[in-house]
């Protein structure tokens, strides 16, 4: 088929490709990246039939401005309440729709969420590292973070005109400010007192905050022992708390050891919720146990799966679908009835 | 021995500690662990990462739990002591003129040593790779000589470059990123630890024996370039 090409009009920082992210290399030092959202980031490409970890635009809130300079293409927007600009139309996030050639698209911070995600129907063209092209924000490996005057490459660009419309929105996870936690590994380390503020107290997100984590604001958390531990694994979520007292929420392009001892550890279903949040915005830790976080997971996976088997069906072509919402039926004879 | 524990970390990962001092014994230990789980893997296992005294296991928390890899662990220590991780060997090729080695005079003065001797000792230790930590790339190596273990900086310095061979404590690295380091610099290093090679793409394995080899400038150079004089 045909090659698209966008040229990016305007990118701020933290613009990055993403895709599924490069998991097994931990003991390499290399965490596994990927989007700070990958529920969002995966209903995105699945929508737009895309394969779930294809490479995809992670948005920050430093927003982003492209101009679709050569072909056509179908784009997908999810992720948080970001304002998204057609030309001069706006679109709600959340929805597919078509890139023409002189058309102007722009993703700019909305209502809430700090991450949106943009899939688009062909194959982006990005660097690969240890085969993947997330980026690693730290290191700059993979596709890279995009800058103005940048032009993305798609081969095999597809208008997919049966996908276009309003995607449904995931409603299986909390929609609280509730993350839940599995405490430790060294919730020992920690005074009665900082464990019971950590349970207890409300925490809000600070400025700091980038793909490698989230400094967090509120109740100081003593250490009760070593200020340090012999230095050790650390996976995406953990709260880990500096000598000052301040936890910090780890995410996707985390270190991968450190000695600094961790309170507790998001479970992997809340980070990506977590990790829409703004600076300013509050949150509270929900101690559960470990088997209830494994069960937790399972019937999350299971809602997963159904949600984003649901979303990936098209909706079929404009004719099937005005023939769907009763608008012009009778109008089009010999058309097979689309059941609702 | 210290009693092994085994410690939930959110969802989808098992800490297993096997002690809390870090030695060389016991790093060596959590190495023969990471080779038996990855020799029998359990169902559901996703990755492990070693450190100096633990090492995380992740799993799918769809296929197991932590209950269950923990028995896995379990049978495998009780099945007793797997062969010592024997470790590849490899050489990592140091320039220590004094412009790549900003740190060399310091360590020097610190050790009672003059900068020839610090070079000697540096050369002359073996060296294992206990743990990747930090960044990617970035290699623990155990083994610096007892005269050179000194405390970091006080003060980070920024912008330290790719391929500096830094030593602080028992630990020297030799660093892959343009970051910051308070770790003393004692040379420069044109050897990829990142190799850009999908069949292998870093230097190390955890539990590799590692060297160092002096080199002169113009070799340091032409190896820079991609020569290989």
């Amino acid at each position: 088929m045909t090659q698209a090409s966008l040229k990016v009009r305007f990118a701020g920082p933290l613009v990055t490709f993403q895709d599924g992210g490069r998991p097994g290399q931990m003991r390499f030092g290399v965490s596994a990246s990927g989007p700070m959202d990958r529920l969002a980031a995966t209903a995105a490409n699945v929508a737009l039939g895309n394969a779930p970890g294809a490479t995809l635009i992670e948005v920050s809130m430093g927003g982003l401005v492209l101009e679709c300079t050569e072909g056509a293409l179908s784009v997908a927007v999810t992720g948080g309440d970001f304002t998204v600009e057609h030309g001069s139309a706006a679109v709600p996030c959340w929805s597919i729709l078509a890139l023409e050639q002189g058309d102007s698209l722009s993703i700019r911070p909305g209502k809430s969420g700090s991450w949106a995600y943009l899939a688009l129907a062909g194959e982006v063209a990005a660097e690969s590292w240890l085969g993947s092209s997330a980026t690693h924000s730290t290191s700059g490996f993979g596709g890279g973070a995009l800058s103005a005057g940048q032009v993305i490459e798609v081969d095999e660009a597809r208008l997919r005109e049966d996908r276009h419309g309003a995607i449904a929105r995931p409603d299986f996870l909390p929609e609280d400010r509730q993350m839940r936690v599995v405490l430790g590994p060294q919730d020992r380390h920690f005074t009665a007192a900082a464990l019971a503020a950590f349970r207890s107290e409300p925490f809000a997100l600070t400025n700091a905050f980038d793909r490698m984590g989230v400094r967090l604001s509120g109740p100081e958390l003593p250490s009760a022992g070593a200020l340090s531990i012999p230095s050790e694994p650390i996976t995406r979520g953990a709260v880990q708390v500096a000598g000052d007292g301040v936890p910090t929420v780890l995410l996707a392009d985390h270190q991968t050891t450190g000695g600094y001892p961790k309170i507790a550890t998001v479970i992997g279903d809340d980070i990506g919720r977590l990790s829409q949040l703004r600076a300013g915005d509050k949150l509270r830790f929900a101690p559960v146990e470990a088997a209830q976080a494994v069960r937790i997971a399972r019937e999350t996976a299971e809602a997963r799966a159904a949600y984003l088997a649901a979303i990936a069906v098209p909706k079929g072509t404009l004719a099937q679908r005005l023939m769907r919402a009763n608008l012009i039926s009778g109008a089009i004879s010999g058309e097979e009835a689309v059941p609702d | 021995m210290a009693a092994v524990t085994f410690t939930p970390v959110s969802d989808h990962a098992l800490m297993v500690q096997l002690g809390d001092e870090i030695s060389d014994a016991l790093t060596a230990r959590v190495q023969q662990l990471d080779s038996a789980i990855h020799a029998a893997a359990p169902q559901g296992l996703l990755e492990t990462v070693p450190a100096f005294v633990n090492l995380m296991i992740t799993f799918d928390p769809v296929v197991t739990d932590h209950a269950e890899m923990e028995q896995a662990v379990r049978a495998l220590l009780q099945e007793g002591a797997a062969a010592q991780v024997p470790g590849a060997e490899r050489e990592v090729l140091v320039c220590y003129d004094d412009d790549l080695a900003p740190d060399l005079a310091a360590v020097a003065k610190a050790a009672g040593l003059s900068p020839e001797a610090v070079i000697e000792q540096h050369l002359a230790a073996e060296y294992r790779v206990g743990m990747y930590g930090f960044a990617p790339g970035y290699a623990y190596l155990s083994g610096v000589p007892e005269a050179l273990q000194l405390p970091r900086k006080p003060k980070a310095l920024r912008d330290i470059p790719a391929g500096s061979v830094l030593i602080a404590g028992p630990q020297c690295l030799v660093t892959t990123l343009t970051m910051p380091t308070g770790w003393s610099i004692i040379g420069r290093s044109p050897t990829e630890i990142l190799r850009n090679d999908p069949e292998r793409p870093f230097l190390f394995d955890v539990g590799d024996r590692v060297r160092f080899a002096r080199i002169d400038r113009d070799r340091y150079e032409t190896l820079c370039k991609g020569g290989t004089a």
